[in-house]
């Protein structure tokens, strides 16, 4: 092949809407899994402003005891979209996306199976979205009734109207679940069917296996979710009394249908996190991934036991003694497979080499804190210390150490260590580091404190309390404002490295994968020929290739 | 020189093992000034499966987190070292001990939850068949070795938002729950429209109230005093706002309260969610439509007012 003959195939590159230097790709239904990911990261990461803004005028009411800032609905109706928010449209979303950009690289494949589908998927977020924020604009305003939606609260109608906040809120859950249940079928089969050549299952990186483990839950879960918001939806709009007990229904069995897939759901959120850091530590600590099969199995060992723990959440509801019983055992073993990879990652950097830039700082600062959160765990498994603790600011705080302090911490990780592949751009290391002493000390400032409260006996969900509990929530309020201004760095990062970044090389990290074998940003089909795996991951250490064919995966843009 | 070495390495780790543990008993101890007041035997023995778990807790916090921070602090790859590190892939006796040692640990404190649970019987007589059913051995049950009730169990009726609490014997209502001390208390949980939760921090109990159900639950005070009662379980706009006092005195005290209650005309108590909604003028309302408050209730026994301040006003 001569060079003009290359020069011209660029050209001809050049005008299509997914060419990876054409912005306006990213306001297209682009079919390539890189424009989407980028897409759900951009999209998620806006929603994640909007909660954060609802959790600070949340924080802003318990700053005093009297419910003194908002209307006590507004209030029910903030810690309702806070959550709604934050879950449905930041940490599912932001993971399909990171998920969605990495997995086709790390597998070798020129995309996902169901391009179109995985668009299809992507575009229903913003749909459900806009329709979750109308419902500020319905009468009556918002669905008030948290989160879980339990019944009969979640019922309750006042306006009497068809269209209210929480019709809306179930309609948009509903959309969000058919969303990811097309996410999760393209990514099972992408996984299983679309490795390139030598890339067996004990060679793909432990991101892969998560994401595999993560999105094989939503198969099994989601479908219980859906049918119980469908459920739901038709007591409230048709008057069916699948949950309302004052017509014989059962309001017991919604949160059944609620917890067996909203438990394992946080397996879907945490379990690519482990997988973050399973890529993270191995590259800043220049060691490889310790007992890296224990690893890969263990999450699909967390995703079976995650199908059998939900009644956890129902410690202190209409559940007889026995079935706590059971349910305190399962839950306790999930910590088992849990324990194993946090003693790996430790392993993993001990002795190690470690060059503590913005990712393996987050990444750090993320297991830290899921250890903590991991303790609080156990003690939340035991019922009971769960029947004194339950429904108060412990859970709250855990939950958030686990969201917050791993979800989040570990998510900014993978944002800063494939910024330069995903932009072809360098980020400012200075900000970074910024980013993440704001983002450290305003978590723990803003979580630890729930802990004591909880331990006191504050509710969550309170709009309103004792002055004995005045201390702890100022505390907890200023740590939480602390965490919306720990946003500003990161954003004026990402914007500025962006557009006027330094240029980034291949792989600026030293990185072993497949995705760092290919130029940055990545051609629109990421590989010109598949990759030939011949070895393991994490390789560091010794000087072993990874594919067999690395200067033919892509056209070579300078000259041959 | 080799020998030296390991017994070196052997007793640093030795030491530092037994430095965390000193450590980790402490924070055990002090876990129990995290907790209200003891006033039920329950919180007794949740507070020591608390503390218990809060000294493991912290013994695995310091080691994984101690062995973090050293790493950061003293294995950094120098400024131009480019080299990688030790290819190390695994350690399989490493990974059976971090395997079996955990999977000990969760044995061990969900054995140890089960034993306190099962002394604590929470959930009435009911509920006890249906553990006995299942193979589980309640004989342990009895350990609250406290006289029960004398009396029938207290009637405790949720609404949105009043916690009202009925003593059939006396015929008396009331908005504050009294209890003896030292007795076995028993109380049927109702809820009249959603769901609610019994909650009182300083007996550690709590328990959802289910509409269409009726819930038989115990538990022993031990020690007199005006605790908090909360709804436990979100139940609508003015969830905060539905709390009141539990309170704890003795048989005498107790006995004279009931008779000085039954003596009394009942009159309408004082409710925090029904004056706010009904309240002229609300600054802070949006006007969106919400579920009205039930009534406040006409009782024998009101709730205390310093205690139960009406909404606006700080204790």
């Amino acid at each position: 092949m001569t060079n003009l003959s290359v020069e011209t195939i660029t050209q001809i590159e050049q005008p299509l809407p997914g060419a990876p230097d054409n912005w306006k790709r990213f306001f297209s239904f682009s079919t390539d899994h890189k424009v989407i990911g980028i897409q759900y990261l951009v999209t998620s990461f806006f929603f994640f402003l909007i909660g954060g803004i609802f959790a600070m005028i949340i924080r802003g009411e318990l700053i005093t005891p009297e419910a003194d800032l908002l209307d006590r609905a507004v209030y029910n109706a903030m810690f309702t979209m806070h959550g709604t928010v934050m879950l449905f449209l930041w940490t599912f979303p932001s993971l399909v996306g990171l998920s969605n950009y990495l997995v086709p690289l790390m597998i070798g494949a020129k995309d996902m199976a169901f391009p179109r589908l995985n668009a299809a998927a992507f575009w229903m977020v913003p749909v459900f979205g806009v329709i979750l924020m109308a419902s500020f604009f319905v009468p009556g305003g918002p669905s008030q009734s948290g989160w879980w939606a339990y019944p009969p609260v979640s019922l309750q109608n006042p306006t009497g109207n068809l269209i209210n906040g929480q019709m809306l809120w179930l309609l948009a859950v509903a959309i969000s679940g058919v969303s990811s249940i097309m996410g999760a079928v393209n990514f099972v089969t992408t996984i299983v069917r679309m490795r390139s050549p030598g890339m067996t299952w004990f060679r793909m990186p432990v991101f892969v296996w998560t994401v595999l483990a993560a999105q094989i839950i939503q198969l099994f879960g989601l479908p219980a979710l859906t049918a119980g918001a469908v459920m739901l939806l038709l007591d409230l709009t048709v008057g069916t009394s699948f949950f309302d007990p004052a017509k014989g229904g059962d309001p017991i069995l919604f949160q059944h249908f609620f917890w067996f897939y909203s438990h394992p759901a946080v397996y879907v959120i945490i379990l690519p996190i482990f997988g973050i850091f399973s890529e993270i530590f191995p590259v800043y600590a220049r060691k490889p991934l310790f007992g890296y099969k224990v690893v890969a199995i263990s999450s699909l060992i967390i995703t079976g036991l995650s199908g059998i723990v939900w009644v956890h959440h129902m410690f202190a509801s209409g559940t007889p003694g026995w079935m706590r019983m059971v349910f305190m055992a399962t839950t306790m073993l999930i910590s088992v497979p849990t324990g194993i990879k946090v003693f790996a990652w430790v392993a993993t950097v001990w002795g190690g080499k470690l060059r503590l830039n913005t990712p393996m700082l987050f990444a750090l600062g993320g297991l830290v804190m899921f250890v903590f959160a991991g303790i609080t765990g156990i003690m939340l498994a035991s019922v009971p210390i769960d029947i004194h603790v339950n429904n108060t600011y412990f859970v709250v705080g855990h939950f958030h150490y686990v969201i917050y302090g791993a979800v989040v911490m570990g998510m900014y990780a993978a944002l800063y260590h494939w910024f330069p592949k995903m932009t072809g751009r360098m980020y400012s290391e200075g900000l970074g580091k910024l980013h993440f002493a704001l983002t450290f000390l305003g978590t723990n400032l803003n979580f630890f404190p729930m802990h004591p409260l909880g331990l006191q006996g504050m509710p969550r969900r309170v709009a309103s309390y004792d002055p004995e509990f005045a201390f702890w929530n100022v505390v907890a309020s200023l740590g939480a404002f602390l965490l919306g201004m720990s946003t500003l760095p990161f954003i004026l990062n990402m914007i500025g490295s962006w557009v006027q970044g330094e240029k980034a090389p291949q792989n600026p990290w030293r990185a072993i994968g497949l995705e760092w074998l290919v130029s940055s940003p990545p051609t629109v089909e990421n590989f010109e020929e598949l990759p030939i795996v011949i070895s393991e991951p994490y390789g560091y250490g010794k000087s072993e290739p990874l594919v067999a064919n690395p200067d033919a995966l892509e056209v070579s843009h300078e000259s041959n | 020189m080799m020998e030296s070495m390991k017994i070196r390495t052997i007793l640093i780790l030795g030491t530092i093992a037994i430095a965390l543990a000193l450590v980790s008993l402490w924070m055990g101890q002090q876990a129990y000034t995290w907790l209200p007041p003891q006033a039920s035997v329950e919180a007794e023995s949740i507070d020591r499966l608390f503390s218990f778990l809060v000294t493991l807790g912290t013994f695995i916090f310091l080691g994984v987190v101690g062995t973090l921070t050293y790493s950061v602090l003293f294995q950094q790859a120098g400024k131009y070292d480019t080299s990688d590190g030790p290819h190390i892939e695994g350690n399989l006796t490493l990974e059976i001990v971090w395997t079996a040692i955990p999977f000990v640990l969760v044995v061990w404190i969900a054995g140890y939850s089960y034993h306190i649970y099962d002394q604590m019987s929470i959930l009435g007589p009911m509920d006890h068949v249906h553990v006995k059913t299942m193979g589980m051995a309640t004989a342990e049950a009895a350990t609250l070795d406290t006289p029960e009730m004398k009396t029938h169990p207290i009637e405790v009726r949720a609404r949105q938002w009043v916690w009202e609490f009925y003593y059939p014997e006396q015929n008396i209502t009331s908005t504050e729950l009294h209890l003896p001390s030292n007795q076995r208390v028993k109380l049927v949980l109702r809820s009249e429209d959603v769901l609610h939760g019994f909650y009182v921090p300083a007996f550690r109990v709590k328990q959802d109230i289910i509409p269409g159900r009726v819930i038989d639950f115990e538990f022993t005070p031990i020690r007199e005093g005006r605790y908090r009662l909360r709804d436990s379980q979100y139940s609508g706009t003015y969830f905060a706002a539905m709390q009141t006092d539990v309170v704890v005195e003795s048989e005498q005290a107790y006995q004279q309260w009931l008779i000085d209650a039954a003596a009394s005309p009942p009159i309408v108590a004082y409710n925090r969610a029904f004056d706010e909604y009904n309240r002229a003028h609300n600054p802070i309302s949006t006007g969106w439509k919400t579920v009205e408050p039930a009534p406040p209730p006409m009782v024998n026994a009101p709730a205390n007012r310093s205690t139960n301040p009406p909404s606006g006003q700080s204790l």
